[in-house]
């Protein structure tokens, strides 16, 4: 083995800093996917997020870094489940009472378990729209509409719009994606933080800071996620 | 059998460097061939295992704690002389020597004591080189303070942890060691006996405490460095383990003992509270720079401090000691302490206790700045007492700290038994009557760090680098001594606990033999303890098997070392016909009611030699010679 | 005060523990823990019950032998002490008290409360020192340190190897242990030259003795009597990558 699949493979600070980096990495995407889905919530019938859908999923730096991305998610779940495997096993037998509460917060304690429910909201939400839009398994193709661009000329976008609005007309689902988001909270609230921690970015002058972009990302970017569902839901009703 | 210390001869200042040349050496292919025991790992056995490792010797190293880190060096808290000089403010080797030679109220070998003071500049450059975090400066430099009444800043300190620093550095050596293979340890072994062959140390036998396997170990060389015996007054401020066994077995199989009666109380503790106290708890000394000790003028005052105005105070130290005040020496501190409750003007629930106050400091410094000096010390007493000392005075009392008394041992720190070392506390050596503050640290790392590995060389070198042979008998009949005494323990199954018995020593002991002492109480307690002996061995309740980690067997073996301990102190305090720094016996005072030395007659070391189970113990005197300084009366008025 | 204990009692390392209840009554709010504990064991021998053990010495919260998990918190419910420096005061009479030993892999039970934490010296001895033979040094004050670095090497340097950290942290983990060392060491001048191949090795020897890995949640901190702080392990994280990175071990 080298020197790198073993640091990352069979040192628990190797194994760390896999889940930092990938974890950091799918914020930075948390934060352009939301920058995206704003594009929802323009009154032009969907040109603008749908003409968003076609950039995202021809431009080739774009379709590389999802190849790093889908790589990321899937790292950072297998990791994450080595992990903590691994973390259970250095405790065979536990505490016939233990009150954690007073140390630690709960998000940091259940990162396992507030993944793995992220881990089933990426394979539904995957299921709703990216296999959709890209018709792998569809028995039918994903219906287009037509505008007028900018220009004056006519384009044919597939309509991720249209399937995205009538998902959201559906309280479930609504409710699905608001309490996933919730978990997204949870689990970027401990973790943002943590990565930084696991790289070694933890200074008294620079921690401020930090905080400060951690309350973005487990606060107001998941927000914004659950926002959009509730808009259109309570827009189409 | 005549005491030979071997102080080399010369001037003083050349004697250590003179020795070190005529010392014997082993050759570096020859010295692996070499085992080498240490029993203890706190700052002196750490030190001498990790050193003597780096010289190439097979060293073994024992501890009765779960981890070498954990011994009770680890609790000093002051900090550590060194007659560096970085402050210029007038130190030197030779003032260091001096100050430790009369504070020890010249009860010291004078060339020893030059030896501790020369290397001592040695020892902090070693442990800063081991990344010691010593206290700095804003230069960057290492800070000093004055500590223990010192007119110099000699002590180099780590907040008030300086202890668990200079351990851990000895520590980190020792692991290192360990690491390179050149120390094996053994933690939870406890050392039992040591095994003599032909008059020479030639091993030890141990316990294991979890599997209470009883094991021999040989080697060409043992070094005890087992700690002080302070825990004979069951109440101290040692740890709960810190015992006399190894020092004792040692004795009884002729090492001689010197001035066991030379013990040192500290006059800072928190006071007892009840018969459930397992310990007493120190707080630097350095409180006394700015608290105020005082008592009420009247004998069974029990009103609140605060409620007793300022005419009805009685500031003692202050009032007998105009010049030095609150400041005098720790013994002169104590002494008055006890005096004042033995008069019925003592404080708190117990009326053991005097207070001490830093209203007036407060109100001078404000409450910050006094929180800054102090603010450790005040948070411990709060935690421990429960009373907030910046509303209230704090109450304190002295209690047993460190005994000064030891293995004898010579200029090489070779016991009577040739091959065995005592090391640090454990040897009586450099400390005379009287510790000064700051020195406990300093010698136990000399010894280890730069004395032993020079002389043990001299030893060694006369003897062949041969195996020991291990199938010599005495290695199986020395494990049976203490299997059958494990088993007397085990099988007398009386009525009265271990700790009972332990209380009621260190009852007599603080009563007779404690911060003062007469012929009268002395022999009556010497009564008292041999009848407690013979109870002991009659009525004590040792509870489950030898093969299990049995705390109570432990506790058990240790407890019965120091009865017969307690014994021989008092018989020495009995001989001793005059009060000098720690020991202070009431029929020899002077009329101010000091300590008054007879420096005509016992201007020596009792050094006690066992004779055999019952049989009295023989005295040897090693007179002292003072070529350097002169003997004056200590006066602190 | 009187009240119910609630203790782990397990014959040997290889036998199956419980929980057992014991009335301690007549306690002083004045008594330290631990003293609860002798004056229960008193009781029992009296009785001719084995005593519980448990690991002590200092007594005055510096020699880490101490080790108990106190109602569900490792040295009890104070912050900031160990088990010898918690007193009675801080129980209310009629309390039930549960007393268990630190549970890790890493430190397997040796008897009821005492449990073996060796695997720490063998941290220790992977690196945690600065490789100097006795007296081959330079004078004390020839590099001078700054004295921010030096007082926070000597807060990292404070740790008293308890292990509260492990039993606490829901993984076991002992990074605020190793960090503590080698945050120590890696402030000062002196410990330059070994920087890499220290943390590398005792990173190993942790993973060695099967102690978890961090997941950053703080109870370590939270919980060490002698406070040291989470970012000593964001320094042991830094440390370890920039050896990787760097250093020419393979």
């Amino acid at each position: 083995m080298s020197w790198f699949v073993k640091t990352i493979w069979s040192t628990s600070v190797g194994r760390k800093l896999v889940m930092a980096l990938t974890g950091l990495f799918l914020c930075t995407f948390l934060a352009v996917h939301l920058a995206g889905n704003l594009q929802l919530l323009k009154q032009d019938e969907g040109y603008a997020f749908n003409k968003y859908a076609v950039f995202m999923t021809s431009n080739p730096l774009i379709k590389t870094t999802s190849y790093l991305l889908y790589a990321s998610i899937i790292g950072h779940a297998v990791w994450g489940i080595v992990l903590t495997i691994k973390n259970k096993k250095a405790r065979p037998q536990g505490y016939a009472y233990q009150n954690e509460s007073v140390s630690s917060v709960w998000a940091s304690r259940n990162m396992g378990i507030l993944g793995t429910i992220l881990l089933v909201f990426i394979v539904a939400h995957m299921g709703d729209f990216w296999r959709e839009y890209h018709e792998y398994g569809t028995s039918t193709p994903m219906e287009t509409k037509t505008y007028i661009d900018e220009k004056g000329e006519t384009v044919v976008y597939k309509d991720l719009y249209h399937e995205v609005v009538e998902t959201y007309e559906n309280i479930w689902m609504v409710l699905f994606y608001v309490a996933s988001m919730v978990a997204v909270g949870f689990h970027l609230c401990h973790g943002f933080k943590s990565g930084f921690q696991t790289l070694g970015v933890n200074h008294p002058k620079y921690l401020p800071v930090i905080n400060s972009v951690a309350f973005i990302f487990w606060g107001i970017i998941p927000a914004g996620f659950a926002l959009i569902p509730l808009y259109i839901y309570f827009n189409h009703i | 059998m005549k005491l030979d210390s071997k102080i080399p001869d010369g001037p003083l200042a050349e004697k250590w460097s003179r020795h070190k040349f005529n010392l014997k050496l082993v050759n570096p292919a020859n010295k692996r061939k070499y085992d080498v025991i240490v029993v203890g790992t706190g700052l002196a056995g750490a030190a001498a295992a990790a050193s003597l490792g780096e010289l190439g010797y097979n060293v073994k190293a024992f501890c009765f704690q779960d981890s070498p880190r954990r011994a009770h060096s680890i609790a000093a808290q002051g900090g550590i002389n060194a007659a560096k000089n970085y402050r210029n403010d007038g130190d030197s080797v030779y003032r260091l020597f001096y100050d430790t030679v009369k504070g020890g109220d010249y009860r010291a070998r004078e060339a020893n004591v030059y030896r501790l003071a020369e290397v001592s500049v040695n020892i902090i450059d070693q442990c800063v080189a081991q990344g010691v975090p010593f206290a700095r400066e804003y230069g960057g430099l290492l800070d000093n303070r004055s500590f223990g009444g010192a007119q110099v800043s000699r002590t180099f300190y780590a907040r008030g942890q300086t202890g668990q620093q200079l351990l851990l550095g000895a520590y980190s050596a020792l692991s290192r060691m360990v690491d390179e293979g050149k120390v094996k340890m053994y933690a939870r072994t406890e050392m039992l006996d040591l095994v003599v062959i032909d008059g020479h140390a030639r091993g030890i036998v141990t316990r294991d405490l979890v599997t209470g396997a009883i094991e021999t170990h040989s080697a060409h060389a043992v070094l005890l460095c087992t700690g002080g015996y302070g825990n004979v007054f069951y109440l101290s401020t040692n740890a709960q383990g810190s015992n006399v066994t190894a020092a004792w077995r040692a004795h009884k199989k002729g090492a001689f003992f010197g001035n066991p009666c030379f013990t040192q109380i500290h006059p800072t503790c928190i006071p007892v509270t009840g018969d459930h106290q397992s310990k007493l708890t120190l707080m630097s000394e350095s409180l006394r720079n700015d608290g105020r000790v005082w008592v009420p003028k009247a004998a069974g005052d029990k009103r609140h401090p605060s409620e007793i105005p300022e005419n009805e105070r009685d500031y003692f130290l202050e009032r007998k000691y105009p010049s030095f005040g609150n400041l005098v020496p720790r013994d002169v501190a104590s002494r008055n302490a006890k005096e004042m409750c033995d008069e019925g003007r003592g404080v708190g629930q117990s009326g053991l206790a005097v207070y001490l106050d830093f209203a007036d400091s407060i109100k001078r410094l404000g409450e910050n700045a006094v929180r800054a000096k102090y603010g450790n010390l005040f948070d411990m007493y709060h935690q421990i007492t429960g009373e907030n000392p910046y509303k209230e005075p704090m109450r304190i009392y002295p209690a047993v700290h460190y005994t000064m008394g030891g293995l004898w041992v010579d200029y090489n720190l070779m016991t009577t038994i040739p091959g065995l070392y005592a090391l640090g506390e454990a040897n009586f050596s450099d400390h005379g009557a009287n510790r000064l503050g700051a020195s406990a640290l300093m010698q136990g790392l000399a010894d280890g760090y730069f004395v032993i590995p020079y002389t043990i060389g001299d030893y060694l070198a006369t003897i062949c680098p041969k195996p020991v042979d291990t199938t010599h008998p005495e290695f199986a009949a020395a494990k049976k001594r203490v299997e059958d005494r494990i088993q007397t323990l085990l099988s007398i199954k009386g009525t009265k606990t271990v700790t009972e018995y332990h209380r009621e020593l260190g009852k007599i002991m603080w009563e007779y033999c404690g911060m003062a002492r007469n012929e009268e109480g002395l022999k009556k307690a010497l009564e008292m303890i041999r009848s407690l002996k013979a109870d002991f061995w009659k009525n004590v309740n040792v509870l489950g098997t030898n093969e299990e980690l049995n705390q109570q067997l432990e506790r058990a073996g240790r407890v019965a070392d120091f009865i017969e301990l307690g014994e021989l102190m008092v018989i020495d305090a009995l001989n001793r016909d005059e009060s000098c720094g720690g020991h202070f016996r009431e029929e020899f005072q002077t009329e101010e009611g000091e300590a008054k030395r007879n420096d005509t007659d016992f201007c020596y070391v009792a050094a006690w030699e066992y004779t055999g189970e019952n049989q009295p113990e023989v005295l040897h005197k090693e007179e002292l010679k003072f070529e350097n300084v002169k003997l004056t009366q200590r006066s602190y008025k | 005060m009187n009240l119910t204990l609630k203790v782990w009692r397990q014959k040997d390392a290889s036998s199956a523990g419980k929980m057992v209840t014991y009335p301690a009554q007549n306690i002083s709010p004045d008594m330290s823990f631990l003293e609860m504990i002798d004056v229960v064991n008193e009781g029992l021998v009296k009785k001719g019950e084995e005593p519980i053990a448990f690991d002590h010495d200092c007594r005055e919260g510096i020699c880490g032998m101490c080790s108990m998990f106190i109602n569900g918190r490792p040295h009890g419910p104070k912050q900031g002490i160990t088990t010898c420096q918690l007193h009675m005061r801080s129980f209310k009479d009629g309390d039930t008290i549960s007393i268990e030993p630190w549970r890790a892999k890493a430190f397997p039970v040796v008897k009821d409360l005492v449990v073996d934490r060796s695997a720490f010296d063998r941290i220790i001895q992977a690196g945690g020192y600065v490789s100097v033979n006795t007296g081959v040094t330079i004078d004390a004050n020839a590099i001078p340190i700054a004295k921010d670095i030096a007082d926070e090497a000597f807060d990292a340097a404070t740790c008293i190897g308890c292990g509260a950290c492990v039993a606490a942290c829901k993984n076991a983990s002992a990074m605020l242990f190793l960090s503590a060392k080698v945050s120590q060491l890696a402030l000062l001048p002196q410990g330059q030259v070994e920087r890499d191949k220290r943390v590398e090795r005792m990173i190993d020897q942790m993973e060695d003795e099967g102690f978890g890995s961090c997941t950053n949640t703080g109870a370590c901190s939270a919980e060490c009597p002698k406070e040291i702080g989470q970012h000593h392990i964001a320094r042991l994280n830094r440390e370890f990558i920039t050896a990787k990175i760097s250093s020419s071990n393979k």
